[in-house]
């Protein structure tokens, strides 16, 4: 299978590689996928007021999967929380030229963002309930 | 060295500068048909054909006149199974096979399911191996046939078939072996190893594609099958088509170099393999070889790299022409069905590749191959949530995963 040069590049370079401390108040990790499925991303983001200051990844999967987490990173990086929200697993595929076989990637690393979201969005309304 | 380096001859071999020697003549002024018999181009391409077929029943153990040409071996597992099915219909409509097969004998099985045929899968142990005592357990009254691979393509397990024929001409029940990986690189004999009917395959041995040949027993028993080619009536009326005279000539030319270059060739691909095992294992934690350790084809090495997904390893590893699984699945995102049926874990299924070594292959390659992969699983585990996990401690066969299944 040929991969597009984005793909390629992402793959060779990933951006944002790494963790955070998910211990974190301001930390919201998302985990999703299954090894058996042969895709698990773990995306985290660091949020500071209502912005995205920081976001890292690491996945194991194909080279789509990790090229669509990286770009994940990429894109949330410096937005609004509400703003990153919006970002659809469709533009990824744009991005990316993803072919339809690949298009799961897309959707796990938009479904990595809400999750990671929605766990920063967890702990600080838990925060303030305390 | 030249890059990429290949590394799946599983998947199909060079052809031999000593094969194409052989067949050049017959594309070029030795045209004639060997079906022509009244003239010298004819004769030639006859005798061509005919030294050729000595070759392989040499080198197989087998006398000539029991050796029926096809284009490969998918051609020759339908003509066998089907041709069998069709010829014994009266005794029965029962078949063993195992899980572990090529897809062209599960497929020509499923065909025959819908036709009305009952199909027993027989279960390998966890290296991949079925046993002569399953094979006696799964017989019946109304067994036409026991299809089974000798080496499997995917992780190189070597069945017992000696065993199993024994089992199988006690019980007169015909035996069928895919000898496609087998031949050429373990010896065969299909008099002593008690196999009736056995196809081979051409671009497997350092011959060209597109031709290979089923060998079909003439003594004890005679057995007998229904074309499923209809025509001229060549091949003594059970493959009916002009003969693929180069194609055959570089058959039994790659059949003789094989006889010739048998216990080299795998000393050569055991030396090569066990290399390769032994540097990757050594930096590697967490990475285990698929298949049996002690039955095993020579050149045929399949990896587990835990925590690491096959296809961005395939990525990784860019100069390294080497595939997941057979070549025919690799286009799909299906876990192989081999290491399924083996008991290996969808999860880890994930993770395997194969690395086919064989004549051509140096020890340089084998080095810059082993560096190559070490270097990429180290980069990718860097990348691995899930290694990451497990460093940390945690049992992944515990963790809740989001996933829709
Ligand atoms: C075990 C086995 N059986 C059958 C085949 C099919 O052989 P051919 O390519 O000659 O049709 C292959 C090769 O893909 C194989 O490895």
């Amino acid at each position: 299978m040929a991969y597009s040069d984005k793909v390629v590049d992402h793959y060779n370079n990933p951006r944002n590689v790494g963790s955070l401390d998910k211990d974190s108040e301001n930390v919201g990790t998302g985990v999703v996928g299954a090894p058996e499925c042969g895709d698990v991303m773990k995306l985290q983001i660091e949020v500071e007021g209502d912005t995205i200051v920081d976001a890292k990844f690491k996945t194991f999967g194909c080279g789509s999967a990790i090229a669509s987490s990286s770009l994940a990173t990429e894109w949330i990086k410096g937005k609004k929380v509400d703003e990153a929200l919006e970002i659809t697993n469709t533009e990824i595929v744009e991005e990316l030229s993803l072919p339809p076989v690949k298009i799961h990637c897309s959707v796990l690393a938009e479904d990595a963002i809400k999750s990671a979201i929605a766990d920063y969005k967890q702990k600080s309304s838990d925060g303030d309930e305390a | 060295m030249e890059l990429p380096i290949y590394l799946d001859y599983q998947a199909t071999t060079p052809v031999d500068p000593r094969v194409l020697e052989a067949m050049m003549p017959y594309f070029t002024h030795a045209f004639g048909n060997a079906a022509s018999r009244s003239h010298s181009f004819g004769w030639d391409a006859e005798g061509a054909v005919d030294k050729a077929r000595k070759q392989i029943a040499s080198l197989i153990g087998a006398s000539s006149k029991e050796i029926i040409f096809t284009s490969g071996s998918t051609e020759g597992i339908n003509l066998a199974i089907k041709g069998a099915v069709e010829m014994h219909g009266a005794k029965g409509k029962h078949i063993i096979t195992t899980l572990v097969e090529h897809k062209a004998v599960l497929d020509t099985c499923k065909h025959l399911e819908k036709q009305g045929c009952e199909v027993t899968y027989l279960e390998p142990d966890s290296t991949g191996l079925v046993t002569a005592e399953q094979v006696a357990e799964a017989i019946r009254e109304d067994t036409v046939m026991v299809a089974m691979i000798w080496a499997n393509n995917e992780i190189g397990t070597v069945n017992p078939i000696r065993e199993i024929g024994a089992v199988c001409h006690e019980r007169g029940v015909l035996f069928f072996v895919d000898g496609t990986q087998a031949v050429g690189k373990i010896p065969v004999d299909v008099g002593a190893d008690n196999v009736d009917l056995m196809c081979l395959s051409g671009h497997k041995i350092y011959g060209p594609k597109g031709v290979g040949c089923l060998y079909v027993r003439r003594r004890n028993p005679r057995v007998r099958i229904v074309a499923q080619m209809d025509g001229g009536g060549h091949e003594r009326g059970m493959r009916s088509g002009t003969i693929n005279v180069p194609g055959v000539v570089g058959l039994g030319a790659a059949c003789a170099v094989a006889e010739e270059d048998l216990e080299k060739d795998a000393a050569h691909s055991i030396a090569l393999r066990e290399r390769f095992e032994e540097k990757v294992l050594a930096e590697l934690d967490y990475t285990t070889v698929n298949g049996n350790h002690e039955h095993r084809l020579p050149g045929c090495s399949n990896v587990s790299f835990c925590y690491v997904e096959g296809e961005s390893l395939i990525m990784g590893v860019k100069d390294l022409a080497v595939s997941s699984g057979s070549a025919c699945t690799s286009a799909s995102l299906e876990p192989s069905h081999v290491l399924r049926a083996c008991g290996v874990g969808d999860e880890l299924a994930h993770s395997s590749i194969r690395f086919g070594f064989g004549r051509m292959t140096t020890e340089e390659d084998v080095d810059f191959a082993a560096e190559q992969v070490i270097s990429a699983v180290k980069r990718l585990r860097e990348l691995s949530p899930l290694y990451e996990m497990v460093l940390e401690g945690v049992d992944l066969s515990t963790v809740q995963w989001q996933a829709e299944h």
